[in-house]
């Protein structure tokens, strides 16, 4: 990728890798960026690195724009090693002593993750860098989403540089909100749900901080997708909405998996209930769907239903790990229910109910369980359930 | 009553307010939280918290 410039002396030169399917266990289906910043004033900056088997292109970016050696001060605003993984190579080639400007936390968690004894210049918020015509301000965003995670902000220009928040899991050569469009919000959504969610207080209280210190934001610069240059505010007020999870959509998320397709007969039946009663529904089987792209469905969700057989007198693994991803997230504001199929000892159900009502879900219905193969009497109680998650969706129940 | 502060994220634990989502009433002490009990925001340990200035 060819250094982009966002205003005039910024430029992205950071990566595309646009392999990678896997990411930490969340599923990037169009792989990602990992973008860094050059600011050349009369202080050369670098905000952020790459992945470290990236840090050749890196260089190699920077060097279209400026000799390397001519980097003043790098600021790394995340210690997650797809930011400051090349740090390394990046220190290295501009010289071990230059100034390493992180949060107070920050400082601790590279020293956990790098031997090398940089010349780290931990800052807290409010505190402002001069480069030259130009300068950045910190703003500390501790658990958004790493305790180290900051922001930079260059008040010149208007540019936030926001390390994961506002960011995507996006490789395209479009980099910029305009040239995408609305496409990218589905992608921004998911990063959201899977990276986020759980910090959702934080997110608000941030807003009304940044609100009240009257950043002028004209545009913001993520460390991963594209660069919101149009409107900005469509990104922090689309944040604003999935932290308050308070406008679900009236649809039900079935989760279910299954051995010999009778918890699938009763997922089915459910979504036929739910629909019946006028809201949606959309089953999805865990081993056909990625944990992370159902998490997305689940962020505006008003209904979250999970099923297992019972295997072994417990969960089928696959529900266990959606349960454990699930809680870990936090969703607030959902209606639950429990479902599935047994042999002889049918302990599934109930350990999903208690899963969910240990997550505060309003549970509508006892766990339904039913034995072996659905006959008619139980595909009609599964309709039946699904027409009662129905109901109390659209607030009728 | 003190507050005290974690270390980890910054959250604030204020003893007039307690921790509601994990149970625990306005009024209780920190010393007095249970041993087990994690900051409810990044989950660290009552070791990782200081006294507020």
């Amino acid at each position: 990728m060819k250094p982009v410039e966002i205003a005039k002396g910024i430029y992205n030169v950071g990566v595309i890798d646009w392999n990678i399917r896997d990411f930490h266990g969340y599923s990037t289906h169009l792989g990602t960026t990992y973008n860094a910043y050059l600011i050349v004033d009369e202080k050369v900056a670098l905000v952020d690195t790459v992945k470290k088997e990236f840090s050749d292109h890196l260089i190699h970016n920077i060097a279209r724009v400026i000799d390397p050696k001519k980097i003043d001060l790098v600021v790394s605003n995340h210690t997650e090693l797809d930011h400051s993984g090349g740090l390394p190579r990046v220190m290295h080639r501009i010289g071990e002593d230059k100034p390493l400007y992180v949060s107070k936390m920050g400082k601790k968690n590279h020293a956990r993750h790098f031997p090398q004894q940089w010349n780290y210049q931990p800052v807290t918020s409010g505190d402002v860098l001069e480069l030259g015509k130009r300068s950045l301000t910190f703003l500390e965003t501790r658990m958004l989403h790493w305790p180290d995670s900051m922001f930079s902000y260059c008040k010149e220009d208007g540019v936030l540089f926001s390390s994961d928040a506002f960011g995507q899991h996006y490789a395209g050569q479009e980099m910029f909100d305009d040239v995408v469009g609305d496409a990218i919000m589905p992608h921004a959504k998911k990063y959201f749900a899977n990276i986020l969610l759980l910090y959702a207080p934080l997110i608000l209280k941030l807003v009304d901080q940044v609100v009240a210190m009257g950043l002028d934001i004209k545009t913001i610069c993520p460390d991963h997708g594209v660069i919101w240059r149009k409107d900005p505010m469509k990104i922090i007020d689309a944040y604003v909405r999935w932290s308050k999870q308070e406008e679900n959509r009236n649809k039900a998320i079935i989760i279910y998996d299954t051995m010999w397709h009778s918890t699938e007969e009763m997922a089915d039946a459910i979504a036929a209930g739910v629909a019946e009663a006028g809201a949606l529904a959309r089953p999805m089987k865990l081993r056909e769907w990625d944990r992370s792209d159902i998490m997305t469905e689940v962020l505006d969700a008003a209904a979250v239903v999970v099923g297992s057989p019972t295997l072994n007198n417990g969960l089928f693994p696959t529900v266990a790990d959606i349960l454990t991803y699930l809680k870990g997230l936090k969703p607030k504001n959902k209606i639950g229910a429990a479902f599935g199929s047994y042999g002889w000892s049918g302990e599934a159900p109930k350990l999903i109910h208690d899963a969910l009502a240990e997550m505060q879900f309003n549970l509508i219905d006892d766990p339904l369980k039913i034995q072996y193969v659905p006959q008619e009497d139980g595909l009609e109680k599964s309709v039946e359930l699904g027409r009662k998650i129905g109901s109390a969706i659209l607030g009728k129940g | 009553m003190d507050k005290y502060v974690c270390t980890v994220c910054g959250y604030i634990y204020d003893p007039e307010q307690g921790d509601p989502e994990t149970g625990i009433e306005p009024g209780v002490k920190f010393k007095d939280l249970p041993g087990d009990w994690v900051c409810p925001i990044c989950g660290a340990s009552k070791e990782d918290f200081e006294k507020e200035d």
